[in-house]
């Protein structure tokens, strides 16, 4: 059952410098499955996250030949739709806890918001319900943590916050961008161990946008391999250490080993056609 | 010329000097496409030329009083804008204005800047307590409103273009020593300065030959965004007569001696406004783009 | 708790050097005016005995640090001295002056910050639009405008020409024998006492009569708040949290209004603050063209008659309020911005 569909997207900016692609014809689909987009910075992997939710601003543009989500066409539907889309039905958890809360409201407000303007909710069971998202974080003091402001709480505190706020929902897919790589590496296994079973537990779809090669293989099921704005190789994650695309292998060349040879790691070629 | 240009343009420039006028000719290249920044930069040109030229441009003396030719409207032939009390040709009198507009904003711009280093370098340089108590000197200054205390002065000293030149630039200096401190601050501890006082250089020599030339670009675009205020305390001192005096062709001299004509013969007041308005835009609107060039952080996206 | 009060010390012990520096220039600048206050209160035949015994009143021959000394002293106790040019108590005749300039440029930053702040958001959520040139081109026009001038064309076209506005002054004088003899003077604000005082149409009257000068100060504050709000805000409007307010679904009037503006606030407070003082600034002009009874006429009209104790006074008074707003946005900074209370 395909839950997202997605041929030919492509995003442009307009610069002064004429128009620049960040995404040139990228294609997948996706089912209830975890699907990982690996690539390095400027890859287009966190644009292609994005495009999904329809979250690029002017000068950016998206095209698509097709993007349709559990059968409404993502391209053609009007702001009303999206945003009735959004948080509700796809939620998107982003890199840094620290710039993707906002700074000057209370961590309860921000986790009710949605209940209560979007779904009406009173604020009681608003905040019930929010108290026990916090639960399924695993913060211990819930009721401590919606009174606090984000600069009060650690990376991995605000990043399960910021999970809670996407999971209340219960959205049929979740896109997380690189949710582990600004918190401490003792903290990345937590929270990925959280954001793991909750994905498992209600069955939804998951894109997972990460620049680590072996978290991905690990993680998902699927992975994508981008460069420069295009899909260079899709494979079974448990195939990805026997990759075939020369870019993909020089990824993987580049990860140092623990008892490794001792020799600089070898930089990426980028001299094949690919490459273009 | 495309010779010029190319030297301008090279991307592996062979001397200093070319890297330097590289970076100028890109800075020239950004800002002429900020069109507003253009339309400041011809403001503040035509207001340098017609300083210059002011005895060839005028149609008129702007002393000579003409008693029968007294408060005539705008467009009377001979007197484009019309004629003041004194049957003075306005037009005339506004060019001749120009040079003291000139003058005053150039005798501040060469003051209260150089003030402001002072205090701004030595106090980031020395640091400890001779930066705290300049530091709090300068928030002393800040505190005070800068007309006010301007008016304050001028009433000590007196009134006349001189003193209130001064006035001014005794309340514009603080702005600039707190920039030229942070400057400061930061190539304080660099290795070149370090480098420096190890040959043996005297403080005075480094503040003087090393710390204040790096402080300068940022300090001359402030200068440049503050000249439109200056331009406007000035007129606003010379509104109340406490700037320069009578019969110089001052603008604010000129509005407030307007001033008793305003519902009769408005343009005599009106004119001279226009005229500060103009140049106080021109160099806003400079001051502006100049600081979107060389301040990316600041640029509209 | 501990942090909080250290805070608060060394707040209050800078409050006190500034204020303390500030009365030093005023003190400077009155003792080198070339202006003998001695002769200018006992004239010019007086005999030496009677100059000297003046003197001594005005203690003036006392050491400078002690006049200082006694200078700071009797500031602090809200003495400002002796008017030269009425004989009356400084304090006294500023507070009497006072209000007027407070109700005016009070109303300049409503008016202000009612039509900047939309301005400038308008402005920052459409960059490069026709509607951003236009708010970008008349603030600078704002910044450039000579208030004085200003105040003379507005009086020329919406007194003078249309007759929309009444002239010059805080009221018509029939009101003001009203407003002298029937009213109750509560805070010496005209709008805010007729109110209290049921008396409508004064207020009206002065309504017509503030409206003029107040739209002008006004102009001059909506240049630079909305300059700032409009920078502000598409600084706020490129930060991450605005992002998952969208993915939360909120409409874009909540994103805008609540989540960005809730940080634009931050900053905007100190501003709003900055320009309230520059229009009680920008009042010592504004007031002699609209003849306002306030403290910038007070203050111009004591500098022709050479009154210098009169001047300074003001400019204390001035500063002290300057210094004064500066407090006060710090506090409502720490209050908006919880980074800042921790």
């Amino acid at each position: 059952m395909t839950l997202l569909d997605v041929q030919n997207l492509r995003v442009t900016f307009a610069t002064e410098a004429g128009p620049v692609e960040a995404v040139r014809g990228v294609s997948f689909s996706l089912g209830r499955e975890r699907l990982g987009i690996v690539g390095e910075s400027g890859s287009g992997k966190t644009m292609t996250g994005r495009a999904v939710l329809r979250l690029i601003r002017p000068p950016g543009r998206i095209e698509a030949d097709r993007m349709v989500f559990d059968g409404q066409n993502l391209i053609e539907a009007s702001e009303r739709e999206m945003r009735a889309l959004r948080g509700k039905r796809i939620g998107m958890v982003m890199q840094d806890p620290k710039y993707s809360l906002n700074p000057v409201m209370t961590v309860g407000d921000q986790l009710t918001e949605g209940l209560r303007r979007r779904d009406g909710l009173g604020r009681r069971d608003a905040e019930a319900k929010a108290i026990s998202a916090l639960e399924a974080v695993q913060i211990r003091d819930p009721a401590r943590v919606m009174e606090a402001y984000p600069h009060e709480l650690s990376g991995g505190m605000g990043q399960r916050v910021m999970i809670a706020m996407m999971l209340i929902p219960e959205p049929d897919l979740l896109i997380a961008d690189e949710p582990t790589s600004a918190l401490d590496v003792t903290v990345q296994a937590e929270v990925l161990a959280i954001l793991d079973r909750l994905v498992r537990d209600r069955g939804m779809g998951l894109i997972f946008i990460s620049h680590d090669l072996r978290l991905v293989a690990r993680f998902c099921d699927r992975v994508l391999v981008m460069y420069k704005g295009r899909v260079v190789e899709e494979l079974q994650a448990s195939n990805l250490l026997a990759a075939q695309h020369p870019y993909t292998r020089g990824l993987l060349n580049c990860l140092p080993r623990i008892g490794g040879p001792r020799e600089p790691l070898p930089g990426l070629d980028r001299t094949g056609a690919w490459a273009e | 010329m495309t010779a010029l240009h190319a030297w301008l343009s090279d991307p592996n420039p062979s001397s200093r000097r070319q890297a330097k006028l590289g970076q100028i000719w890109l800075a020239w290249l950004r800002i002429r496409r900020n069109r507003l920044a253009m339309v400041g930069l011809v403001i503040v040109g035509l207001l340098l030329v017609v300083a210059a030229f002011a005895p060839w441009i005028a149609p008129h003396d702007p002393y000579v009083q003409d008693l029968s030719r007294r408060l005539l409207p705008p467009g009377t032939p001979g007197n484009l804008l019309g004629t003041d009390d004194f049957g003075r040709d306005i037009l005339s009198r506004i060019i001749y204005g120009a040079r003291i507009t000139l003058y005053t904003i150039g005798l501040v711009a060469v003051t209260a800047p150089v003030l402001g280093l002072l205090v701004g370098t030595v106090a980031g340089y020395f640091g400890g307590w001779i930066d705290a108590v300049l530091m709090r000197v300068t928030d002393i200054f800040l505190a005070f409103p800068r007309l006010i205390l301007a008016l304050a002065l001028v009433a000590v000293l007196g009134p006349g273009i001189e003193n209130a030149v001064l006035a001014i630039a005794l309340t514009a200096w603080p702005p600039y020593a707190r920039l030229a401190r942070a400057e400061t601050l930061t190539v304080r501890s660099s290795d070149y300065i370090a480098a420096i006082r190890l040959q043996g250089a005297s403080s005075a020599r480094i503040i003087a030959g090393h710390v204040v030339p790096m402080c300068l670009p940022s300090v001359i675009i402030r200068v440049t965004l503050d000249m439109a205020g200056v331009i406007l305390i000035a007129a606003g001192l010379g509104f109340l007569g406490l700037g320069v005096q009578p019969p110089l062709p001052e603008w604010g001299l000129m509005i407030s001696s307007g001033r008793k004509f305003l519902f009769e013969q408005w343009w005599v007041a009106t004119m001279p406004g226009l005229a500060i308005l103009i140049v106080s835009l021109g160099f806003n609107l400079l001051g502006d783009g100049l600081r979107d060039v060389l301040d990316p952080k600041s640029a509209p996206k | 708790m501990l942090r909080l009060v250290g805070q608060i010390a060394i707040g209050l012990l800078t409050l006190a050097i500034t204020l303390l520096g500030l009365l030093l220039i005023t003190f400077v600048i009155g003792r080198v005016v070339p202006i003998d206050p001695v002769l200018s209160i006992v004239g010019e035949r007086a005999t030496e005995a009677q100059m000297q015994a003046i003197r001594v009143k005005l203690g003036l021959d006392l050491p400078m640090w002690e006049q200082f000394y006694i200078y700071v002293r009797d500031a602090l106790h809200g003495d400002l001295g002796t008017s030269i040019r009425t004989g009356e108590s400084i304090s006294a005749e500023i507070a009497r002056y006072f209000p007027a300039t407070l109700e005016l440029a009070t109303l300049g930053t409503i008016f202000g910050t009612l039509v900047g702040i939309p301005a400038g958001v308008l402005a920052a959520t459409r960059p490069g639009s026709i509607a951003d040139q236009i708010v970008r081109v008349v603030g600078l026009l704002g910044y450039s405008m000579p208030v004085f001038w200003l105040g003379l064309i507005g009086l020329l076209v919406f007194y003078g020409q249309l007759d929309w506005v009444a002239g010059p002054g805080r009221l018509d004088p029939t009101y003001d024998m009203m407003m002298e003899f029937t009213l109750t003077p509560y805070t010496g604000m005209i709008l805010i006492d007729s109110a209290l005082n049921g008396a409508w149409d004064v207020f009206g009257n002065a309504v017509s009569h503030i409206i003029l000068p107040a739209g002008l100060l006004g102009y001059v504050s909506m240049a630079y708040i909305s300059r700032m709000t409009r920078s502000f805000m598409m600084n706020e409007l490129g930060q991450e949290y605005i992002t998952t307010a969208r993915v939360k679904g909120m409409p874009e009037w909540r994103v805008i209004w609540v989540h960005a503006m809730k940080n634009v606030l931050v900053p905007l407070i100190t501003v709003i603050a900055l320009s309230y003082a520059y229009l009680l600034e920008g009042s010592v002009l504004t007031e002699t063209i609209f003849a306002w009874p306030g403290l910038g006429s007070y203050i111009t009209d004591a500098l022709f008659a050479a009154d210098m104790p009169a001047v300074l006074g003001g400019t204390v008074v001035v500063g002290v309020v300057f210094v004064t707003l500066n407090m006060v946005s710090d506090i409502l900074y720490r209050i908006v911005d919880p980074r800042a209370r921790a």
